[in-house]
């Protein structure tokens, strides 16, 4: 069980990195980076949907399956991980209004970020029992977030840098992202088990 | 709003990846072969062009602040009869994108569409808003595969097109091994990788944004030669 855990945490963070290697939740990854601090609120609450999401979505599908219906289970899934933002977000609210105010814009996004449905339907498709699951979506949080600071420390620097006049903006950023993509391709010679 | 400036906005002026900027985890993912290219560009035409048409029949009825939660659902409903059709009857195309079929639903190009266009206009152009977006979302992606082929693998077709016995064939189970131009020996396999879906698109984005600034600037320098013309006429 352990042996299994902690293959999977380094698989999700390191070798099989949601961003650097799924290319799940890019959107996100772009557009929330350009400053460290925004990308580690962004890169918590990820964390925390996705490892909340996985768990949930693992008794739903379940129960979609006793019930006959897993061909719903994207439909299910969408409307569960809507529904938990919707409740992170009242609940936060009301009894951690700091951290609500670090996170609040970034909170109703995480509903189209394809991590998060990514994560719970990567989690059906690898037949993950319920601790392998949370543990998936908990290390898949965490992956992100460490792409995600990465990524924005690399492009504050990248502000003040030359390069061609077509460049600036996003593909400029793509291209520091692809550079990063590379780094992490060095990990996928790493050997577990 | 004519067809012809739709057509115009889908493909160029307002290309949902190139220029919206929407969708790009699946541009940059699934565009390894023309094969899965092409498969994910249908799909996502079709998803489009189905969503497009019931919300924009549905826009008068549909509470404001739920209409997010309701796009989902009828976005979700969709994806879901295409996936499983790909599932029924073009299993390969469905084993090969995987996990990114599904995750059509959360595609920033369907929500955002319905959100931009069909929550305010009429069915009948909402339905070729959907065909004309859905095009341009598939030329790139075409464009894509097409680049990272070539230069990693150097094929063209993957999984599309297949030559054998001198004779060329189109396969639609995703069997063929596409049209070898140079042996893959000598070709950039970087490209088939991550690394590659970012820097090809990071290059196809930089050349849409000199074209357009080249275009403005040609605009202008018109606009201003006219105006010098005008002057000189007021002057003499």
């Amino acid at each position: 069980m352990l042996a299994s855990v902690i293959s999977i945490s380094i698989g999700a963070i390191l070798i099989n990195n949601f961003i650097f290697s799924k290319f799940l939740g890019c959107c996100p990854f772009l557009g929330c980076s350009t400053k460290v601090d925004t990308a580690v609120g962004m890169g918590i609450a990820v964390t925390f949907v996705m490892g909340l999401a996985s768990a949930i979505c693992y008794v739903v599908d379940g129960l979609l399956r006793n019930l006959g219906l897993e061909y719903m289970n994207t439909l299910a899934f969408i409307l569960v991980i809507a529904v938990l933002v919707q409740l992170v977000e009242m609940f936060l609210k009301k009894s951690i209004p700091s951290l609500y105010n670090a996170l609040g814009i970034y909170l109703p996004l995480i509903t189209t970020n394809c991590a998060v449905l990514g994560v719970v339907l990567l989690n059906v498709q690898y037949k993950y029992n319920f601790i392998e699951s949370v543990t998936y979506g908990i290390t898949g949080g965490l992956g992100f977030m460490l792409a995600i600071v990465l990524f924005a420390s690399v492009r504050e620097r990248v502000q003040f840098a030359e390069y061609p006049e077509s460049f600036e903006g996003f593909p400029i950023a793509l291209v520091t992202a692809g550079l990063l993509a590379l780094a992490f391709m060095g990990f996928s010679g790493m050997k577990l088990g | 709003m004519s067809i012809k400036k739709q057509f115009r906005d889908g493909l160029i002026d307002n290309n949902p990846v190139l220029v919206q900027r929407l969708g790009l985890c699946s541009t940059m993912a699934i565009t390894t072969t023309l094969f899965n290219g092409i498969g994910m560009g249908i799909s996502v035409l079709i998803i489009l062009t189905c969503c497009n048409v019931v919300i924009s029949a549905m826009r008068k009825i549909i509470p404001n602040d739920i209409r997010i939660a309701i796009f989902v659902v009828v976005i979700a409903g969709f994806v879901t009869i295409v996936d499983l059709l790909l599932q029924a009857f073009v299993p390969a195309l469905s084993a090969s994108l995987g996990v990114f079929i599904p995750l059509i639903v959360v595609n920033c190009i369907i929500i955002g569409r319905a959100e931009a266009f069909c929550q305010n206009e009429p069915v009948i152009p909402s339905f070729f808003d959907g065909i004309f977006q859905g095009i341009g979302y598939t030329v790139t992606l075409v464009l894509m595969c097409i680049v990272r082929e070539l230069l990693g693998n150097g094929s063209f077709g993957g999984g599309l097109l297949d030559v054998s016995q001198g004779a060329l064939r189109l396969t639609l189970d995703g069997s063929g091994s596409g049209i070898q131009v140079f042996s893959s020996e000598y070709a950039a396999t970087i490209l088939i990788m991550p690394f590659g879906g970012f820097l090809t698109l990071a290059v196809l984005l930089a050349a849409m944004q000199f074209a357009l600034r080249k275009a403005d600037e040609k605009k202008e320098k018109a606009l201003r030669a006219a105006k010098v013309l005008v002057d000189e006429e007021v002057a003499a």
